[in-house]
């Protein structure tokens, strides 16, 4: 059991080792050795989790329309490959090899810099993202931050997609889009203050490893009432912020075609797609991580749990996007600011309250 | 000079770079909107430096708040202004010797400041995590500032709000 | 040290390379057989080169509505920013911190509120 719980951080340090005696030939000083070895350590570390996840967006949109197809009584790509598995594949293969249009009244340098800037944050929030018990990247005193900070990071690579395209119907979606995603950014961020007032620290690891008693159930959406109303505040304003059905209205293409995407073509589009699903993939880790306990679980090894989780909640956002009617821009505002807001402060306040009673139960 | 040391001066250099291109791109663009990423640029830059100083709180604060909430404020104020696609915006008006003059001024003396002070540093590291310590300091030494951040927001939210509604 | 912000500035130049690369293997492949309709700007069943010169001019001025709700998003992401280190120091310091903590929302409750009674809140 011990060797399947710990098989990934066992094959870090066997690979690591195989580096040092590389390495060790070529009579390096002992701590630039030590630098190069954990460089390349972190590059090899990168480098799997974005192919992996290359490899869950595929999955991810394979998915998304086999079940929207499902739910809504069809039944979806079926004819690349067996039950139309290799339709993502074929997508990307369009997408590689498809013109790049660009309007001649673009800014062409920031029509290209836009869907850059789009993945960018999507990238570094995994940096403290940990996929089992020892598997993250970097353990930061800040994490629950950085995940919030640098997703605001993609709020500016939306505006300039809209800006650089030099169509009224990107700039208008990015402008709505940009709007959307910082109001919502307001009630995501607050909703994380009681967990992290619960734990004591902002470390996502410190937050896995509080909630590992009962077993591995110790999970925060159990402390009623303040986490389940976090949980739920999270997952709402973060379905809202990565521009999810029923919060798509930046894409809205009976109004404004596709907003900010309008003008965009072949891989700059692409990009956008998937760092959409980096996103999405994203907050479903991290809602995962604050209040369904991580990888924390019975039985299972700790990276099974978390997967499991997440692709839980992933499979809820797809639910809801498949039957829930788009909301109308100001219905949308109302929710963020008038409901949401107000829900996730009072929720602070009763953690706070309640964090002695919370204490001699255990969380 | 041990390996981190040496990291740590390249980090700063590069870090200090981007913080300096960001800011000759904020203020030669000939449109607006570039000269606003060229802000946002300087930002990062300087939230790098705060990194590879290990203030990795103040760090996390410069990318939140600035990186992402001064920059959509100023690039929603940009779209309030009109004739903004140009791309042939004069980077000069006629006050530029004076602006010159000024910044040259002020880039001296903070320069005379920065060298002519005897800088403390401290003889040891504060071990630990920092961070609970400054949600204490925050709660007891500093109470008083504090409360006051949040009359000051309070006074420039109604202020914006005035303001902007005339 | 070189293990936590050395492991982050590599995550920044990944982040900066990952996104470049497709963007440039692409590039590589695709054709590139521009021509003057498929590079006019996109227009819903209307062709754009007819439009009167004043309306191909897509750069319109905003309204100030959305100035206000970035105002709004300022003040309540730096009252965030303040609300994290208490609730790590929190365990530390008890019911105390939690009154004044109180007293700091409170006042901009009071703000949220004034935006939501001048009609701020409305998307109309």
């Amino acid at each position: 059991m011990d060797i399947l719980n710990n098989l990934f951080v066992s094959l870090y340090v066997w690979v690591a080792d195989l580096l040092h005696g590389l390495l060790g030939g070529l009579g390096l000083a002992k701590d630039a050795e030590a630098a190069l070895v954990s460089a390349i350590m972190v590059l090899l570390v990168i480098t799997v989790i974005l192919l992996w996840m290359v490899l869950m967006v595929l999955i991810l949109i394979w998915l998304e329309r086999k079940n929207a197809a499902r739910l809504q009584d069809r039944v979806g790509p079926n004819r690349v490959g067996p039950w139309g598995l290799l339709q993502p594949v074929a997508d990307t293969i369009k997408m590689f090899i498809k013109e790049d249009i660009v309007p001649a009244n673009a800014d062409k340098f920031v029509h290209t810099l836009a869907p850059m800037v789009a993945m960018m944050p999507a990238v570094l929030a995994f940096a403290v993202i940990p996929w089992g018990k020892g598997m993250q990247p970097v353990d930061i005193n800040i994490g629950v931050l950085w995940i919030v900070a640098v997703a605001s990071i993609g709020t500016i690579g939306v505006f300039i997609g809209g800006y650089g395209s030099n169509n009224k119907y990107s700039l208008l979606g990015g402008m709505r889009a940009v709007a959307q995603m910082v109001s919502y950014e307001i009630p995501q961020v607050l909703t994380m203050v009681p967990i992290v007032l619960m734990v004591g620290s902002m470390s996502l690891v410190k937050i896995n490893e509080a909630q590992s008693g009962w077993f591995g159930l110790q999970w925060f959406i159990f402390a009623v009432p303040v986490g389940p109303i976090a949980f739920v505040v999270y997952y709402l304003s973060a379905l809202a912020e990565v521009g999810r059905t029923p919060f798509d209205l930046p894409e809205g293409e009976s109004e404004i075609v596709a907003g900010y995407m309008t003008e965009y073509s072949g891989m700059k589009w692409g990009l956008f797609y998937l760092a959409e699903y980096f996103n999405f993939f994203i907050v479903c880790t991290i809602a995962a991580t604050l209040f369904l306990g991580g990888w924390n679980g019975p039985i299972l090894p700790p990276y099974v749990w978390f997967i499991l989780k997440v692709y839980g909640l992933i499979l809820l956002g797809m639910w809801i996007r498949m039957t829930w009617p788009r909301f109308r821009v100001d219905q949308l505002m109302n929710l963020a600011w008038k409901v949401l807001v107000p829900i996730a402060l009072v929720n602070i306040v009763l953690a706070g309250l309640g964090l002695p009673i919370f204490k001699t139960i255990g969380f | 000079m041990s390996t981190p040391l040496v990291l740590t001066y390249v980090g700063f250099l590069i870090m200090a770079a981007v913080a300096i291109c960001g800011g000759l791109i904020a203020v030669s663009a000939r449109n607006l909107i570039r000269a606003a990423l060229g802000l946002i640029l300087s930002f990062v830059g300087v939230a790098g430096l705060y990194f590879v100083l290990e203030a990795e709180f103040i760090a996390v604060v410069q990318i939140l708040v600035y990186v992402g909430a001064i920059s959509i404020l100023v690039l929603f104020a940009v779209m309030l202004t009109r004739g903004l696609m140009r791309r042939d915006l004069s980077a000069q008006n006629s006050q530029w010797i004076a602006a010159l003059v000024v910044a040259l001024v002020l880039f001296s003396a903070l320069l005379l400041v920065a060298t002519g002070t005897n800088w403390k540093v401290a003889e040891t590291k504060i071990a630990g995590d920092l961070i609970p310590k400054l949600g204490e300091q925050l709660m007891t030494t500093y109470l008083l500032p504090f409360e006051a951040v949040s009359l000051l927001l309070l006074a420039a939210l109604v202020g914006a709000i005035v303001i902007a509604r005339e | 040290m070189l293990d936590r912000y050395g492991v982050v500035a590599l995550f920044a130049f990944m982040a900066v390379l990952f996104p470049a690369i497709p963007l440039v293997f692409s590039w590589i492949i695709r054709p590139k057989k521009p021509n003057k309709s498929k590079t006019t700007t996109y227009e819903c069943g209307l062709e754009f080169e007819d439009f009167p010169e004043e309306a191909q001019q897509v750069w319109v001025q905003f309204r100030v509505q959305y100035f206000l709700y970035a105002i709004i998003f300022v003040v309540f992401d730096i009252e965030a920013v303040f609300l994290y280190p208490w609730a790590v120091a929190y365990n530390a310091l008890g019911l105390y911190a939690l009154v004044e903590m109180v007293l700091f929302l409170g006042i901009l409750i009071l703000a949220l509120a004034y935006a939501w009674r001048k009609g701020l809140l409305e998307w109309a």
